[in-house]
């Protein structure tokens, strides 16, 4: 057999290399940025200067590795984490491999409601930004379900169709929005749209944490239904899945991780289309292995988009969304070349 | 005992009606065909029997419980289907295929264990697709597939399978291997075979009973010699046949001939 099969043993060695992999991006992004610390300077100050009171480290450059980097590093690492977990499920749902987190209008929704809350200048208050948006992106879900439910239950293509016009429709709305604006807030609207992990205080990135991990644990717990349902809504009936009730938990579940990421960060395409890919290309299509390798591989993918984005461009910065389908796209193009041959 | 029973079942498709009136018993242990033309509600009765259709009248047990009292995984447990499948859209090996048929068996976080991987090996050595387990479910033949979801089927270790023109895909060879296999787990296992099928000569080789179904209601039903006769296959089917009998076993015997049995010349 040219493949091994899944086991639980197979999942955590899996897991705990790809674990590794993210461990090691991690002190990398550290030690790389804008303020000169030097490899490694920075990496004696990780390992043995870190403490309250150490002198291998000046107080500034221990507030730029653990105040600055660090924070945005996590947070990062957990927007990362949701947007390959959430296109994990969309696509074994949608049984559609272009499916990805925002397929179904999340971001569109997102967007107009971060937009409306910089135009009220409700920045400034803690929470509100991303309060606004995860309100836009709930609205979408439900409207969204609700055109997408027939009385013979959901049906993914009526909801693949009713996320396409809703996203539609919210561009519309956010053009609009970007017409009337003035051009201070033309710029913040602009890197919101972009993608931007420099936003988070230390609060923002507990609570975005806190759902992801809670909203993995679930959609983990339907990854075996998950499997059969790709093979077919009916077929999986007949092997025991409740598939109603399996489809409802995974689209909430995926779009609450999808909302979150997206109320926190802005719009950072591409990472839950391609993660999922490449993780299927190496460890194949079973979803128990499949979850948490995207889980580890999508945090470690935007930590290192990030770091780029962050040095790519001497005392300058891209906004992070940039950098992810600048690579991305040439690596879609280059998957869809090959899967067809 | 009577292991599935349909009590009037009947069953719409919007304002069509598809099903009306049926109803029979499938004894345990038995091997039972159900044949009729396109459109004569020959699947519909199988989804009804699997809990994926819910019929506007009447009722089904399995055993002696009422179909919609059972929940779907314990059913999973009873009932295993060989239907008309389409490959999933990513690449599951036949291996992986074949252990979902596990998957009712395990409890929500489990994964398959020794146990259920030497039962998906027996599964898959019974159809003759060992060497096919890690070639991805897609790239394999019809027949292979067919194959494929055979092993699935009989990895659930159901007690009661259900046939949708399972033999379609196969060539004569493994039609037969196909149809012996499940006629000695049927005599040695005391399995239920519920068999829909186009081929009215096998349905007489294999079936204890037949069902003629003849626009959603029961024309004929009993052992082959009663049900196969030529006046009701011509009538049913519409269509001139020979039906004789097998000179090896006496069982009927359809022979298609190729009458006109309609007239094309204005064409």
């Amino acid at each position: 057999m040219n493949r091994s099969i899944v086991t639980l043993s197979r999942v955590v060695r899996v897991s705990l290399v790809l674990a590794l992999v993210f461990f090691v991006s991690v002190i990398l992004s550290l030690l790389m940025g804008a303020a000169d610390i030097g490899v490694i300077q920075g990496l004696r100050g990780l390992l043995w200067g870190w403490y309250e009171g150490s002198t291998l480290l000046t107080d500034s450059e221990k507030a730029i590795l653990f105040s600055v980097r660090l924070p945005r590093i996590l947070f990062a690492a957990i927007v990362g984490a949701s947007l390959s977990s959430a296109g994990v499920v969309f696509q074994g749902l949608l049984r559609n491999p272009l499916a990805e987190p925002f397929i179904l209008g999340v971001s569109g929704g997102a967007a107009v409601g971060a937009i409306a809350g910089i135009l009220l200048g409700i920045t400034a208050l803690p929470f509100g930004l991303p309060l606004l948006a995860f309100l836009g992106s709930a609205v979408t879900v439900i409207l969204v379900f609700v055109v997408g439910k027939g009385k013979s239950g959901i049906n993914s293509h009526t909801l693949l169709l009713a996320g396409v016009i809703i996203n539609a429709f919210f561009s519309a709305i956010i053009m609009f929005l970007i017409s009337i604006s003035s051009r201070a807030d033309l710029h913040t609207i602009t890197f919101w749209l972009m993608g931007d992990l420099s936003l988070a205080c230390s609060l923002e990135i507990v609570t975005a944490g806190v759902f992801l991990v809670v909203s993995f644990l679930i959609i983990y717990a339907y990854a075996r239904p998950l499997n059969l349902i790709v093979g077919g809504e009916e077929t999986a009936m007949q092997l025991g899945v409740n598939v109603e009730q399996a489809k409802i938990v995974l689209f909430l579940a995926g779009s609450l991780m999808t909302a979150v990421a997206v109320s926190f960060a802005g719009i950072i395409g591409f990472v839950g289309l391609i993660v999922p890919h490449m993780m299927r290309m190496l460890l194949g299509p079973d979803h128990r292995l499949l979850m948490p390798a995207s889980f580890l591989f999508g945090a470690t993918f935007l930590v290192v988009a990030d770091t780029i984005a962050r040095v790519m461009i001497p005392h300058a910065e891209l906004p992070v969304g940039v950098v992810t389908a600048l690579c991305g796209a040439p690596y879609f193009i280059y998957l869809l070349k090959t899967r067809m041959a | 005992m009577s292991h599935v029973s349909l009590k009037k079942i009947g069953f719409r498709y919007d304002e069509t009606r598809v099903l009306g009136d049926i109803s029979f018993e499938v004894q345990k242990g038995e091997f039972f065909g159900i044949i009729g033309p396109n459109g004569s509600g020959k699947t519909t009765l199988l989804r009804i029997i699997d809990k994926i259709l819910v019929p506007c009248e009447g009722s089904v047990k399995i055993g002696e419980t009422d179909l919609y009292k059972i929940k779907r995984n314990d059913l999973a447990k009873i009932v295993g289907v060989v239907s008309q499948d389409f490959p999933p859209l990513f690449p599951f090996t036949a291996h992986e295929i074949v252990m979902m048929g596990r998957s009712p068996h395990l409890g929500k976080l489990k994964f398959e264990g020794k146990g259920d991987l030497d039962i998906v090996k027996r599964a898959m050595e019974m159809t003759d697709i060992f060497p096919l387990a890690g070639r991805p479910f897609g790239e394999l033949s019809g027949g292979e597939m067919q194959r494929v979801l055979i092993a699935r089927a009989l990895a659930q270790r159901p007690e009661i399978i259900l046939l949708d023109e399972s033999t379609a895909h196969l060539d004569i060879k493994h039609q037969i291997d196909f149809l012996n296999l499940m006629r000695n787990l049927n005599r040695e296992e005391g399995l239920t075979v519920i068999a829909v099928t186009h081929d009215i000569n096998l349905s007489s080789l294999y079936c204890d009973r037949i069902l003629l179904l003849s626009r959603g209601t029961v024309h004929s039903m009993g052992t082959p010699g009663e049900v196969i006769r030529e006046s009701s296959i011509e009538e049913v089917y519409e269509t001139k046949v020979l039906v004789d009998k097998n000179p090896k076993n006496g069982v009927p015997r359809v022979t298609l001939l190729a009458s006109e049995s309609r007239d094309y010349s204005r064409f």
